[in-house]
């Protein structure tokens, strides 16, 4: 068996050192090691979009990378978008009101993507938005609900940010 | 749905990698965006007892300009290829093809090196560097080679690349005349792979006749092809003349291609909408040739 290498990844701003076997995912460190569950797995071959996160502040698939390859790097889930405790980020808060999610398996892949998605492009079109979110897969919702929240929270930030 | 174990190795520099790959022959895999390659490990269709993982060999990332042209490190990631300003002015094929591949979240990893070594006949970088007359550069332990990518694609998934060799760098011309691009495919939903697909650029002399014509097609045959019948018919045309005649001069597309049939699509219909698809493309590049000389 390969030998279990240390790592260091800074999770939502905390340090989190593991020793970790070379084919773990980062999506698997993240959940089992960091605790931070909200990174969900549906496909674990980089199609549904469930897992993703921010690595430096990109979004990417947390299942198509090995936690050996985070060393160094910094890690946004969605446990640590939003600013506190009692706050919702933009990209949250326009999910709930605007029904962007049924079931809420894919919901916590969907909020990282729109909110990178909306940091890229603050101001999209409806078609800009249905392409941004194509990457991430919902089985309830007919998407119908996802565009709307992304339009809201897209203005939502706008104001935040003149 | 988890890897089988494997030893990983991070190398820094070309040479240490290149190293790795000599030293454990067919054993090591290198590992680039891994938004291929990690798939496969997971639901095991391969494994390798070495990953040799590239991310930390900087002098494999990032563009150059480059004699005219550019020079593009196999490393680049696929969302830097689409953001660069040197590769739109000069290889605006790249910049037009790059938003197709997978979406923003896998082009944020996926690299340009990693689309041409994997090789998926679907692909669209490899259908460009075909088009282009791109240049593999290739290193291994015994030194570096060059081969033209005419010689590069092999069959599916299979390309010059030898298990100990590295792919470490793309190399693209400009052209010098006054030219046009264009690129498009036909994908079930925003993000798939191509059913069929076709990238063309249109140069043309002084006197506005078509004196290059490169139209590259991906998802209809083993490997990406170019569309030789039509590149025929182009030559000496005049570009006004070309346009008109564009979505005949693309069916001859037809025969240029060798697609299979599978759960997505037949080889008629890869055959009929892929021919198809050439036609528009090629008027969407010869329709900027004519506007710019309305233009100017
Ligand atoms: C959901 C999804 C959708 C996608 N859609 C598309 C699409 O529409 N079009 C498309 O083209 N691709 C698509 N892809 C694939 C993506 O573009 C990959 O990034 C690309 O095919 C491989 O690049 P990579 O850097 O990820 O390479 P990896 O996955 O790391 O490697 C792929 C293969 O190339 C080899 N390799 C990589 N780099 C080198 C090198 N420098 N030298 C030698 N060998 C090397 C590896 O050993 C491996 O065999 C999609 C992927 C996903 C997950």
């Amino acid at each position: 068996m390969a030998d279990a290498i240390p790592v260091s990844v800074t999770v939502n701003n905390r340090t989190r050192r593991g020793l970790v076997e070379p084919r773990l995912t980062l999506a698997d460190f993240l959940r089992e090691q960091a605790l931070c569950t909200g990174v969900h797995l549906a496909c674990e071959h980089g199609v549904c979009g469930s897992c993703t996160v921010l690595m430096d502040g990109e979004a990417v698939r947390s299942c198509l990378l090995f936690a050996v390859q985070a060393d160094g790097s910094r890690i946004t889930t969605v446990e640590g978008l939003a600013p506190d405790e009692q706050t919702l980020h933009p990209v949250q808060e326009a999910f709930r009101d605007c029904h962007g999610l049924q079931c809420g398996f894919c919901t916590p892949g969907f909020i990282i993507s729109v909110a990178a998605f909306l940091e890229a492009n603050p101001n999209p079109t409806d078609d800009e938005i249905r392409h941004g979110i194509a990457g991430n897969l919902c089985r309830c919702t007919g998407y119908q609900g996802i565009v709307a929240a992304t339009r809201q929270a897209a203005a939502a930030l706008r104001e935040e940010q003149p | 749905m988890k890897p089988a174990p494997f030893q990983y190795h991070a190398p820094e520099t070309v040479a240490d990698a290149v190293g790795l790959l000599a030293e454990h022959g067919d054993g090591a895999k290198p590992l680039a965006g891994g938004q291929s390659l990690v798939p496969m490990l997971a639901m095991r269709l391969t494994r390798f007892d070495h990953i040799v993982d590239l991310n930390r060999v900087s002098e494999m990332f990032g563009v150059t300009a480059d004699n005219g042209g550019v020079r593009i490190g196999a490393m680049t990631r696929q969302a830097a290829v689409e953001h660069d300003g040197t590769i739109a002015e000069r290889v605006p094929l790249l910049h037009l093809a790059t938003p197709h591949i997978g979406h923003f979240q896998i082009r944020n990893r996926g690299t340009i090196g990693g689309s041409v070594a994997h090789a998926d006949p679907a692909s669209e970088y490899p259908a460009v560097m075909l088009a282009l007359d791109g240049t593999a550069e290739i290193a291994s332990t015994s030194g570096t080679r060059e081969v033209p990518a005419s010689e590069y694609f092999e069959s599916t998934f299979m390309t010059a690349l030898a298990p100990d060799e590295l792919l470490v760098g793309l190399r693209f011309a400009a052209w010098e005349q006054p030219a046009g691009f264009a690129f498009d495919e036909i994908a079930r939903r925003s993000g798939d792979f191509a059913l069929a697909g076709a990238a063309v650029g249109i140069g043309i002399d002084e006197a506005g006749r078509i004196d290059r014509a490169a139209v590259g097609m991906l998802g209809v045959g083993p490997t990406p092809l170019r569309a030789a019948s039509v590149e025929a018919a182009l030559m000496g045309l005049a570009a006004a003349d070309a346009g008109a005649d564009a979505a005949e001069i693309g069916r001859l597309a037809a025969d240029d291609m060798d697609p299979i049939g599978d759960i997505h699509a037949s080889e008629e219909y890869r055959r009929r909408a892929g021919s198809t698809l050439v036609g528009r493309v090629l008027g969407d590049a010869l329709a900027q040739l004519t506007t710019e000389a309305s233009d100017g």
